[in-house]
Order: C-alpha cells, then sequence, then structure tokens
C-alpha cells in the first residue's frame, strides 16, 4: 500500500467525526495542513510586522519583500486601481504558495493537489471577478467578449469563443494548480518507490532523479503559487479596466 | 550481471507499481467526494481567517512600516541636505572671516607704513632744513671772505711791491703810487681772478 502513489493524496479523519446536520464536515488531515499553513503565514508576516526597525531583521525583511513583491505584481498586472484587491491576492498567493511548500515536506499532505479546494479558490475568484465588473462597468462588462476591431462576420464566432474561454477561466485555473501538483508528487513517489525495489544496486539512477525532481517541484510549488496569482490579476485587470 | 540485475529490477518495480496502482480501486482519491465539503468547510475557515487577519491587522502595519522608513529615509536626506547647506554657509562665513583678517592685517601693515614713511619725511625735511641753514650759513661766509678778499690781496700786494722795490732800488717808496697801481692792476684784473 505504501508504494502506491496516489496513497498521499487521501484525504482521512483526524480526530472524531463533526457533522452538521447532515454534513459531515470531520476535521482531516487537509484540514489540518491548511490550518498549519494559515498559522505559518500568520506567524511570520506577524514576526516581521511586529517591531519597525531602521535596518530591518530577516523575519522583517522576508515579509517586507513579500509584500512589495505582490505589492509590485499587482500593479504592474492590473494598475493601481486594482489596490483595494491588494489584500486578498496577498492572502491568496501566501496559501498557496505555504501549501505547495508544505507539501514538499515528507509525509506531508499538499492541500492544493485536491481538484476541489483548488476549484473553490478559482470559482470564488471567478464569481468574485465578474461581480466586480459587473458593479463597475454595469452590462458595459458585456463588451469583454466583443474585441474591438474584428470583422462583423466573424464577430458571432468570436464572442462564442470569448464566452468559452470566460466561463473556462475557473477550470483552467484550477486544474493548473491541482495537475501541477498532483503530477510532481506522484512523479516523486513513483521515482522514491523505484529506489526501495531496486535496492542498493539500481537505486542510485532513480535516486538522484529523485534528488532533481525535488528541485524542480520546489520550483514548481513556488511558480504555479506566482502563476495562480499573477492569473488572478489578470482576471481582475479585465474587470477593472476592460481593455477590449 | 549488474546491467542485467538493473533492468530486471526496473522490470520487476514497474510490475509492482501496476499491481499496486490497480490494486487501489477508485483510482484518484482527489474525486472521491467524501470528504468534499468538508475540506470546503475547513478552506473557507482558515482562509477567510487568513485573510481578515491579514488585511486587518498585518498588512496595515507592514504598509505602514513601510512607508515610516521610507519617510524616515527622506527626512534623513532632507536633514544631511540641511547640514550640508548650514556647513557651506560656515565655509563662506569663514572664508569671509579669513578675507577680513587679512584686509585688516594689510591695512596695519599699510599703515604702520606710512607712519614710519611720515616720521622718515619728518626728519629728512628737518634735516633738509638745517643742512640748507648751515650751507646758507658757510656761503654767506664764503661770500663775506670773498668780499673782503680783495681789500686784503690789495694791502698785501701793495706791501709787497714797496718791501720789494725797497730791497730793489733800496729806497723808499712812496705807498699811495703804489697802491695806485694795484688797485689799477686788480680792478683790471677783477674779472679774470673773481669771475664777477
Amino acid at each position: 500500500m505504501a508504494t502506491n502513489p496516489m496513497h498521499q493524496f487521501e484525504v482521512y479523519r483526524i480526530g472524531p467525526e463533526i457533522k452538521l446536520g447532515a454534513i459531515d464536515i470531520s476535521f482531516t488531515n487537509a484540514s489540518l495542513f491548511m490550518v498549519i499553513s494559515s498559522l505559518a503565514i500568520l506567524l511570520i508576516f506577524n514576526l516581521g510586522s511586529k517591531k519597525n526597525s531602521l535596518l530591518p531583521n530577516k523575519v522583517q525583511l522576508l515579509a517586507e519583500l513579500s509584500y512589495s513583491f505582490v505589492s509590485k505584481m499587482i500593479s504592474d498586472t492590473a494598475g493601481s486601481k486594482a489596490k483595494p484587491y491588494f489584500a486578498f491576492i496577498f492572502s491568496l498567493f501566501m496559501f498557496v504558495l505555504f501549501c505547495n511548500m508544505f507539501g514538499m515536506i515528507p509525509y506531508t499532505f499538499t492541500v492544493t493537489s485536491h481538484i476541489i479546494v483548488t476549484f473553490m479558490l478559482a470559482s470564488f475568484i471567478f464569481i468574485g471577478v465578474t461581480i466586480i465588473g459587473f458593479m463597475k462597468h454595469g452590462f458595459g462588462y458585456l463588451k469583454l467578449f466583443v474585441p474591438s476591431g474584428v470583422p462583423a462576420v466573424l464577430l458571432p464566432l468570436i464572442v462564442v469563443i470569448e464566452i468559452i474561454s470566460y466561463l473556462s477561466r475557473p477550470i483552467s485555473l484550477s486544474v493548473r494548480l491541482f495537475a501541477n501538483m498532483m503530477a510532481g508528487h506522484t512523479m516523486m513517489k513513483v521515482f522514491g518507490g523505484f529506489v526501495i525495489s531496486l535496492g542498493i544496486v539500481g537505486g542510485w539512477l532513480p535516486l538522484s532523479f529523485s534528488v532533481a525532481l525535488t528541485g524542480l517541484e520546489i520550483l514548481v510549488a513556488f511558480l504555479q503559487a506566482y502563476v495562480f496569482a499573477i492569473l488572478t490579476c489578470i482576471y481582475l485587470n479585465d474587470a477593472i479596466n476592460l481593455h477590449h | 550481471m549488474i546491467k542485467k540485475i538493473f533492468f530486471q529490477s526496473i522490470f520487476l518495480s514497474f510490475l509492482f507499481f501496476m499491481e499496486a496502482f490497480a490494486a487501489e480501486s477508485g483510482g484518484m482519491p482527489q474525486l472521491n467526494p467524501e470528504f468534499w465539503i468538508s475540506q470546503i468547510f475547513w478552506l473557507t475557515i482558515t482562509f477567510g481567517i487568513l485573510y481578515v487577519v491579514l488585511s486587518k491587522l498585518i498588512l496595515p502595519k507592514i504598509s505602514s512600516n513601510l512607508e515610516t522608513r521610507k519617510s524616515q529615509i527622506v527626512d534623513n536626506i532632507e536633514a544631511a541636505e540641511k547640514q550640508r547647506e548650514q556647513s557651506e554657509l560656515n565655509i563662506v562665513e569663514y572664508e569671509k572671516i579669513i578675507q577680513d583678517s587679512k584686509n585688516e592685517a594689510k591695512n596695519y601693515f599699510k599703515q604702520s607704513r606710512e607712519k614710519v614713511l611720515k616720521d622718515i619725511n619728518l626728519k629728512k625735511n628737518a634735516l633738509d632744513k638745517e643742512l640748507s641753514l648751515e650751507i646758507q650759513k658757510a656761503e654767506s661766509e664764503i661770500q663775506e671772505l670773498r668780499d673782503k678778499a680783495p681789500e686784503k690781496i690789495n694791502k698785501i700786494a701793495v706791501e709787497t711791491s714797496t718791501n720789494l722795490l725797497q730791497r730793489l732800488i733800496g729806497a723808499e717808496v712812496n705807498n699811495s703810487s703804489i697802491s695806485a697801481i694795484v688797485d689799477d692792476l686788480s680792478r683790471k684784473k677783477m674779472d679774470k681772478y673773481y669771475g664777477n
């Protein structure tokens, strides 16, 4: 059972079964790592913002660098009007990043490798962005589906394509993160299994792969969090600044 | 040999892996909806708390920290600029003081030089006056002597010629006639000897 690469994604109950009416909301290992990630973020950023010295210490520098990194990312992609959504995108980026990174520690659970989690985040973003778009531009937001400078003959086709691409945003956003995390972790587990089954003689090759993959996966963990956040910024930019 | 073992073990492990994979019915645990609601619930709670705490407590603090640091740096730069200006003013003042004292020293030097020159001039003038007085005195004496000289010479000439005549001819010669001749001669030669 331990060699099954999909075993690491299994969700199991920790502690007693909690029921809200007929709905099971038990605390699971997924919940545990959500809590751990959130607490880690809060701890680091609380330490990093506690006292303000002119020469920041390491934690403060980390917090401030992350702040200006996300701040710059938002102002670069969505402009200055996206300032009110900074806290949300910052939390989103940090949450996804910490969940991905905690997943890199052996014997942990990767929250973001579950489609339901990423899909919830993505659909929340999708619904939120759509509401912001309609609030800012009214029905003019529908102009997003009608690109300017397109010949009238092609327009019905283009509009349909635009609407489909708009509606598929939450799916692409969530599947991208989920699939990346799942594939990476599965691959690492498979190579880890090879190391065990090939033993002392042949295990070195998959072991070296495993080492290389670990580096790659840490990169992917950061990159996917960044991509998730920056795509959110781009969607927000569409809603705020309506380019078409 | 090793190669053979290696490939065999890869093949075996593959078999093992496939078997294990097949044994776990249902495939991906992600698609098992048993804990979906629970995950959504806990995601909402944790992310919600994270968002609220970050946006209400932590991020404003970081933002204000960054702002205060920025303004502090700007303030420091301004203060440094002010001090630089102040020091430039001080330098100008200092240079002015140096220039002033130089001028003063020059003035002192000039004044004392003038004073000395004046003193010298005064003394020189006094000396000049004295000298000219002496010269005048001497000149007047000379004049006097010169004025008296023809008479004396005539007298001497008369005496000498009387004596000479007496020795030569041994006879008393009338003084008056000799003096007449001497007077006549001296009058004739006066111009030649005295240049008057």
